[in-house]
């Protein structure tokens, strides 16, 4: 009989080695799933894996979508080091892209290096602001962050859609809901001319500097740790949970608010109400995959912008459904998962308790 | 006393990943015996007290039933054969009343009929002087009502042999002798009893034979009754360990702590509120501080921490309001903690033990302008290491690797090493080696005679009588009278621990 | 008076989908396991029960199919979240996230097809009391099923042996595996129940609620009867009752615009999650309170004999 058995000591060769395992596990999966549906599956991986980087633009795109999955994942990396379960990258990155648009769009007309900044800062503070009202809830309020940042998510991007339906419509746009497209000044620079990759990539790399400094070297990344390893332990210390909490969550508001302002002013240059394809629930997979480190998230904000373009290709080359990126992305996390228990425990050919024969009686008392 | 065999194992062998617990033990239990399994935290007792009750399997050996070779592969086989098993920490289920409890370890048949299980537990705990109500709610029970809970059950079960664990732990002495006037009752009409503990004033008072293990293997037998406590150590600990500490006389100086009219309300409603508590602590003194699990020993303790804002009265160290301070703020101005839990609490059990420096000692120079440094954080934990003789591979080792009393070691040196003005320590040697609690007390002396001031919180009456000049109990979150330790007999501390004492509360509305 | 019944209807209409999922969740958590899958699981059993229906005809076989596919996702779960003893809040995280993603994919074909759902099925009688007659009793036949799983879960939880030792190990599995009770069978039931209320949940979005399949068309309600469960203290009969209330304010634009109050459909699209928020802090500003109801353990993996 098999048996799962504790290991005496965590492994940390598995716990680098089940990303992979996972990874590998997925691609064995979609090759599977290829063949079910009658498609070739080597041309089906190729098309998902290989093909959106075998050239410089397809590399920029890849950094396109890296930006704000590095960005979101970022901020989350910093919440679930102290397992506050903050959900709602999605609504900071949305209330971020509504904040910065906002401002953009007052700003259309003025020519000023300080435009981009402020709208920037705008989005910035509006994911923080969105932040703010789930930590409230939490340190204040007592109610559980899943729950709160998940609604929260679902009100931004009806407040989104309501504003580009409403406010922000732009009345020369032919009835789309869409703002205006915003002025040059208010434009990411690219980082590679001729691509479409902004500079929204350098803050996301900034970020993952950030985090690693943070949780390498700073006491108060050395606080997050132990409120998230250990809360008793915390707060026998004296590590405030309350300030803690606010600090994770500012910081997940304000990386995944840039990361939603950086798409506005980049990539699209408008505010529209398909902003996000769910970056900021894939940002959850990229810190788990990432191993909640520094380095960790930047290759696997890589690999899952990677599914997000894989899944345009396999759209139009193979004529597959979009939600293969889904698909694709929630069987990594499953595996990934699963290969974590072996993090902690063994598989172990169970003895038997008594080699010896004896009869298994169940006594007379 | 009948001379039937009626459990018999031999050389039962049980491995854990990385260490072997039980290795080749025997042991004999006859009908209407009271046996103790003797030994130190980590010598075996429950592990083999699991393979007898089905908890676990062992991985070699024999054990025999009234004669009969058995395996046991389930607590519930083991409960119908007629083993009943009192846990320490009570296996009861606290939002299920006490005849919902029992109903859910008996048979579905037997358990169906509410009203007729209601009547056989009064039954039961009328017989034997347990008084009981079966209707009332688990969460409700004091600490020594749950333990006859427990002990009903088995009793409902027609247990032949009745395993309890630590059963006088969370016991009031007055408590204690009725639990073993209960148990000679239960021996006499010829339940066997295995008695685990590590007090041997009780086993030698209590039970007929003893076995002793020491580092998963039987180190002797003995009638504990016809032997001395020492002899019975030795046995327990092996020779080259020194056994109990040498405490020199204290010579208090003036005023440190003062607390007075200390208010908390819980807010879990299966927690304890402080009520008026008020002590006073001189400088090289060690004041304990006695009483029941679950009276409010912890609350008192985060109340001086600062892990808990107090709602009412004052807490003056040094002339100084503590009060409105936070935890780092009172380490600052030399208030050191040693909580109960020593692994989730005092130190988080995957960091390293220079991680775990930092956990408290960050304001010894260990950070600065927000980043770690770390070559001092290093030094600082080697530092504790080689002062306390904490036997590790090295500053690197994780907090949940080392054993409890090293692990304890740590703990009370990192707090040392920041030289306290006051040291509020919870069970400090709860579960540790004997070694290690020797050092223990030691430690505390030394920093008793450096002038600080200590609350030592125990369950352990011996180590309070040993160690402190002055001793109270609290009870219900409050505190009673505290006594100098000569003045003060066993009953009067075990009244106090059931809580007849005039409280300060009472006082003031006298006043 | 007219409008006021059939604003109770739809009303139950509209809460029967969170009913059935938070009386499965509430099952699942008081044995100790939060399943934050709940979204994924009804997306597959929408999926799946508006597959099986178009392709067999018989809304019986996809009610059938719906109710294996939340019951099989609940495995995977149950997998990972019991038997790897994995956290639960990633585990349950990665179910929504793969069942989103599964859901839409097995279902892309079928975006834009039609099936003839459930229809009213007046129960004759009581159908005829005033007011409460169209208001429970001429609903379809999947409120009807709702109602009885209600009284099956409180008689369930209250009155049988098998309730009794589902609250023991939400309570506190140590004392259970002591007790000699198998937490973790208990558990893998616990979890496979509220995986087919999950699905059955989704079924009635996809076969009765609006008979046609769209990507994500739970709209967060697996979420939002997590809140539920949470509001109801894990009681059945606030269950029921937040149901209802979730259930109202989810049309209450309907209702609005109905009474010609004009508004943005967007702003008040959000009313239900406002709502929940709103919910929660109202029942969780008392620490004390939500302790005394919380099944001990949940959320915390365990693994006997460690």
């Amino acid at each position: 009989m098999l048996l799962l058995e504790r290991r005496p000591v965590d492994s940390s060769l598995m716990r680098w080695a089940s990303p992979l395992l996972a990874l590998v596990l997925t691609v064995i999966t979609g090759f599977i799933l290829f063949l079910a549906m009658g498609k070739d599956p080597v041309e089906g991986l190729r098309f998902f894996f290989i093909t959106p980087i075998s050239d410089l633009m397809g590399l920029a795109e890849l950094g396109l979508k890296m930006a704000p999955l590095l960005l979101c994942a970022a901020g989350l990396t910093v919440c679930y080091r102290a397992k506050i379960w903050n959900i709602g990258a999605e609504g900071h990155f949305l209330m971020g892209a509504l904040g910065a648009s906002i401002v953009a769009v007052q700003l259309v007309d003025v020519d000023s290096v300080w435009v981009l900044p402020v709208v920037l800062v705008a989005g910035t503070l509006a994911g923080m602001a969105w932040a703010a009202l789930a930590a409230g809830l939490k340190t204040h309020l007592n109610c559980n962050e899943i729950l709160t940042t998940i609604m929260l998510n679902y009100i931004a991007l009806n407040l989104l859609l309501y504003t580009v339906h409403g406010p922000l419509k732009d009345p020369y746009g032919f009835g789309f809901p869409q703002s205006v497209m915003f002025g040059d000044s208010a434009l990411l620079p690219d980082l590679i001319p001729g691509t479409r990759l902004h500079l929204g990539l350098a803050f996301g790399l900034l970020a993952a500097v950030a985090v690693w400094v943070m949780f390498a070297r700073s006491f108060i990344g050395f606080q997050l740790n132990v409120v998230g390893q250990d809360h008793r332990a915390a707060a026998f210390a004296g590590f405030g949970a309350r300030r803690l909490t606010w600090f994770a969550f500012l910081v997940g508001g304000a990386t995944a608010g840039l990361a939603g302002a950086s798409e506005v002013t980049g990539p699209i240059g408008q505010l529209v109400p398909q902003v996000s394809p769910g970056y900021g629930y894939t940002a959850i997979i990229v810190v788990f995959l990432g191993r909640m480190h520094a380095l960790g998230i930047v290759v696997a904000s890589a690999l899952l912008a990677l599914t997000f373009i894989g899944g345009e290709i396999l759209q139009i080359a193979m004529n597959m459904p979009k939600a293969v990126t889904g698909l694709f992305q929630g069987l990594l996390l499953f595996y990934l998962l699963t290969c974590d228990a072996f993090i902690h425990y063994r598989i172990r050919l169970k003895r038997p308790a008594h080699p010896s024969t004896h009869s298994t009686a169940t006594g007379e008392a | 006393m009948s001379s039937a065999l009626r459990l018999k194992l031999e050389n039962i062998v049980k491995e854990y990943p990385g260490c072997r617990a039980n290795d080749g033990i025997d042991l004999r239990v006859e009908a209407g015996e009271i046996h103790a399994l003797l030994g130190e935290n980590g010598a075996g007792k429950s592990t083999l007290m699991k393979v007898i009750y089905g908890v676990v399997q062992p991985d070699e050996g024999r054990m025999f039933w009234n004669g009969h070779e058995v395996r046991v592969n389930s607590p519930a086989q083991a409960r119908s054969m007629g083993i009943g098993m009192v846990f320490q920490h009570f296996s009861l289920f606290e939002t299920l009343t006490v005849a919902e409890n029992i109903a859910l370890s008996l048979p579905p048949f037997e358990a169906r009929d509410r009203k007729k299980l209601d009547q056989r537990i009064r039954e039961v705990s009328d017989r034997y002087g347990m008084t009981l109500d079966p209707r009332r709610y688990v969460s409700t029970l004091s600490v020594g009502e749950r333990q006859r809970v427990e002990i009903i059950r088995c009793l409902i079960q027609e247990s032949t042999l009745l395993i309890l664990d630590e059963p006088t732990s969370v016991l009031t002495p007055q408590e204690v002798a009725s639990l073993f006037a209960t148990l000679r009752q239960l021996a006499k009409e010829g339940c066997s009893i295995l008695f685990i503990s590590h007090k041997l004033e009780e086993v030698r008072s209590l039970c007929h034979n003893a076995t002793v293990l020491r580092q998963g293997r039987v180190s002797g037998d003995c009638r504990p009754s016809e032997v001395s406590a020492t002899d019975i150590a030795r046995l327990m600990v092996g020779d080259d360990t020194p056994i109990s500490t040498r405490v020199t006389a204290a010579e208090p100086g003036e005023v440190m702590l003062s607390v007075q009219n200390l208010e908390w309300q819980s807010q879990d409603p299966f927690g304890t509120s402080l009520r008026q508590v008020s002590l006073e602590l001189r400088r090289g003194e060690i004041v304990g501080i006695a009483g029941v699990a679950g009276n409010g020993q912890d609350e008192l303790l985060k109340a001086l921490s600062g892990e808990t804002r107090v709602d009412g009265g004052s807490i003056t160290l040094e002339g100084k309001g503590l009060e409105k301070l936070g935890p780092d703020q009172r380490r600052g101005m030399g208030v050191a903690i040693v909580p109960e839990e020593r692994l989730g609490r005092g130190a988080v059990p995957k960091m390293t033990l220079a991680d775990n420096a930092l956990l408290t000692a960050s304001g010894q120079g260990l950070v600065q302008r927000g980043m770690i440094r770390f070559e001092r954080v290093r030094e600082f934990s080697r530092e504790v290491i080689r002062r306390f003789g904490v036997r590790c591979t090295g500053e690197t080792s994780t907090a949940g690797s080392l054993s409890g009393g090293n692990l304890q070691k740590y703990i009370i040196g990192r707090e040392a090493l920041q030289n306290p003005r006051l040291l509020v320590a919870s069970h400090p040697t709860w579960g540790v080696d004997v070694g290690s609690a020797v050092a223990i007390h030691e430690a505390l002396v030394k920093l008793r005679d450096e002038g600080a001031a200590i609350v030592l919180i125990s369950e352990d009456l011996d180590e309070l009588y040993q160690l402190c000049n002055r001793i109270g109990a609290l009870c219900a979150g409050r505190l009673s009278p505290l006594a100098p330790t000569r003045e003060l007999d066993i009953e009067q501390l075990g009244q106090w621990m059931a809580g007849e004492f005039d409280s300060a509360e009472a006082n003031h509305a006298a006043a | 008076m007219e409008l006021l019944t059939n604003v109770l209807a739809a009303t139950v209409v509209a809460g029967t989908p969170l009913l059935l999922v938070a009386l499965g969740e509430l099952i699942c958590e008081r044995s100790g396991v939060l399943n934050l899958g709940q979204e994924g699981m009804m997306l597959m059993g929408a999926v799946a029960g508006f597959v099986a229906t178009l392709t067999s005809g018989s809304l019986i076989v996809g009610v059938a199919a719906a109710i294996v596919a939340g019951i099989g996702m609940s495995m995977l779960f149950a997998f990972m979240a019991v038997t790897l003893a994995a956290n639960q809040y990633a585990a349950g995280l990665a179910l929504t996230i793969f069942g989103t993603g599964l859901s839409a994919f097995l279902g892309a074909g079928f975006v834009g097809q039609s099936i003839d759902g459930f229809t009213r099925v007046a129960i004759p009688l009581l159908s005829d009391i005033p007011v409460l007659g169209r208001v429970l009793f001429d609903q379809d036949p999947l409120v009807y099923l709702s109602l009885i799983a209600f009284a099956g879960v409180a008689f369930f939880l209250r009155h049988t042996r098998g309730g009794l030792l589902l609250r023991a190990a939400g309570e506190d599995p140590d004392a259970a595996n002591a007790n000699g009770l198998k937490v973790l069978v208990v558990r893998y039931l616990a979890v496979a129940f509220g995986g087919g209320m999950a699905g059955l949940a989704g079924a009635y979005l996809s076969l009765a609620y609006t008979p046609l399949w769209t990507e994500n068309m739970t709209a967060g309600r697996g979420w939002i009867a997590l809140a539920l469960v949470v509001f109801a203290s894990w009681r059945p009969e606030r269950v029921l009752l937040g149901a209802y209330l979730f259930g109202a304010a989810s049309i209450l634009h309907l209702v609005l615009q109905g009474l010609g109050w004009k508004s943005s459909t967007e702003l008040l699209a959000m009313l239900p999650y406002v709502v929940t928020i709103l919910m929660l802090v109202l029942l969780s500003w008392n620490p004390a309170r939500t302790r005394l109801n919380t099944p001990l353990s949940l959320g915390q993996p365990y693994r006997p004999g460690h």
